[in-house]
């Protein structure tokens, strides 16, 4: 019982999307004033959702009917799953098991693992373009990625995200260190490319490609998928504090506080990112991935090593 | 059933289906988006595919070549789907009405929900246009 009011209410469902829906509403609402403009009210992605799971639904003629049926439920289901996990170590450090690391880390590339499986079942040439450059925005930042992460465990020694937290509670947070930092760096521009931002919302290219993946679906299916991409709001930042800002609690300062205000933090860096860059081309984002960036988590992964 | 009606009244996705327009109306329907007129405080977004949308703005007039596909994209808008005619071409066929590349005016084509004539409309007329067209 415990689990299933975990999964959907407290750290779960109904409080990721509450965040995440304010979270999208800040999101643009930054986006606009940096434009000179007003934006939207604050209700805006709440009714974005509602209408859109009130809309026809159409399924492509000749496409993979069930496969793209599926394929925004598999991301909406993984983020779910991937943020309740993250939750509730955050609030209580023993209820981990052992590699909730590990199964974070699997669930939070299904988000683009889907939106490639969408572009391949929509038969629409641009739906598979778009569904091709995720695949290999997927296969660049991975690399970095994970490298990143395993600078992280030569420190703690463990795969268990309680473990990490208190072991951040008892020596300090593992983002101010020089490895640790770069990690971070590291970590928070292939987020940019987990939630298919700007510079890298190759896959989507609204001016290109229109939608890419996402330029077949309509009503419930499309709802899903701009959820899973508003959830995704909610856990790649929470992961982050996790991994390096010693999870929610600072101190004696309250946990809630703590939390929301290092959550405000990394929300606001990542729309500035976004608001400010071009898009690359996608060859020029696996360069940048394969090279510079893998070269910056291997350079953190031997400082970590030698102990800095 | 009141919260699908207010969600469809306060979120609005536009396709913007060029018919062979001059690109004044166009040019216009850009200026939605700019700081001065920012249509995104209503609720209002411009989309890329009109799977998308949920209310075309049609410019210009309908000739033989995009006929066909002028209804296919139509069709390809979910239901329910609503429809605004901008600039005086697509109201009424103008000027072009004599043209040997002419068909026939939109509204015989697909249905048209709200009007807005000019040539360019303003733009404040075009959100005017939207606005009632919503909460028709």
């Amino acid at each position: 019982m415990t689990g299933l009011f975990y999964i959907f209410v407290a750290p779960g469902l109904l409080f990721v999307l509450t965040i995440s829906l304010l979270a999208a509403w800040y999101d643009r609402k930054i986006t606009a004033r940096l434009q000179w403009r007003q934006g939207p009210p604050l209700y805006q992605p709440l009714a974005d959702i509602i209408k859109l799971f009130s809309k026809e639904t159409f399924v492509p003629e000749g496409g993979g009917k069930w496969l793209f049926l599926l394929a925004p439920l598999l991301s909406f289901s993984a983020v779910l799953i991937s943020s309740t996990i993250l939750g509730v170590s955050n609030l209580d450090i023993s209820e981990g098991f052992i590699g909730d690391l590990i199964v974070v880390v699997y669930l939070l590339s299904i988000p683009s693992l889907s939106l490639v499986l969408a572009g391949s079942a929509s038969r629409n040439p641009l739906s598979a373009l778009g569904a091709s450059r995720e695949m290999k925005l997927v296969l660049a930042y991975e690399l970095p990625f994970l490298i990143a992460i395993f600078a992280l465990l030569v420190k703690v020694r463990s795969f268990m995200l309680g473990d990490l937290i208190s072991y951040q509670a008892a020596t300090g947070w593992l983002g101010v260190s020089l490895s640790g930092f770069m990690a971070f760096v590291v970590i928070l521009v292939v987020c940019q490319a987990k939630l298919g931002n700007v510079p890298f919302d190759i896959a989507e290219a609204e001016q290109e490609i229109m939608a890419g993946p996402l330029l077949e679906y309509s009503g419930g299916p499309l709802a899903l998928f701009r959820l899973s991409r508003t959830m995704l709001y909610y856990a790649l930042p929470v992961f982050l504090i996790t991994l390096f800002w010693g999870g929610f609690q600072m101190g004696s300062i309250d946990v809630v506080l703590a939390g929301a205000a290092k959550y405000v933090i990394i929300l606001t860096t990542m729309v500035l990112i976004k608001d400010t860059a071009p898009r690359l081309r996608i060859d020029q984002a696996v360069r940048f991935f394969w090279g510079p960036w893998t070269m910056l988590a291997l350079l953190s992964l031997v400082l970590a090593i030698v102990g800095r | 059933m009141n919260i699908i009606k207010w969600s469809r009244k306060k979120s609005v996705s536009v396709f913007h289906l060029g018919a062979s327009a001059c690109n004044n109306c166009d040019i216009e329907i850009l200026d939605l988006l700019t700081p001065r007129h920012d249509i995104e405080r209503l609720g209002i977004t411009l989309v890329g595919s009109p799977r998308h949308a949920d209310l075309l703005l049609v410019s210009g007039v309908v000739n033989r070549q995009s006929l066909e596909r002028f209804k296919l994209v139509y069709e390809q808008v979910p239901r329910p789907k609503l429809v605004v005619a901008v600039g005086v071409c697509a109201c009424s066929g103008d000027m072009f009405r004599d043209s040997y590349n002419y068909v026939k005016p939109v509204d015989e084509i697909i249905p048209v929900d709200v009007y807005v004539p000019g040539c360019p409309p303003k733009p404040e007329a075009i959100i005017a246009g939207v606005i009632k067209a919503i909460n028709k």
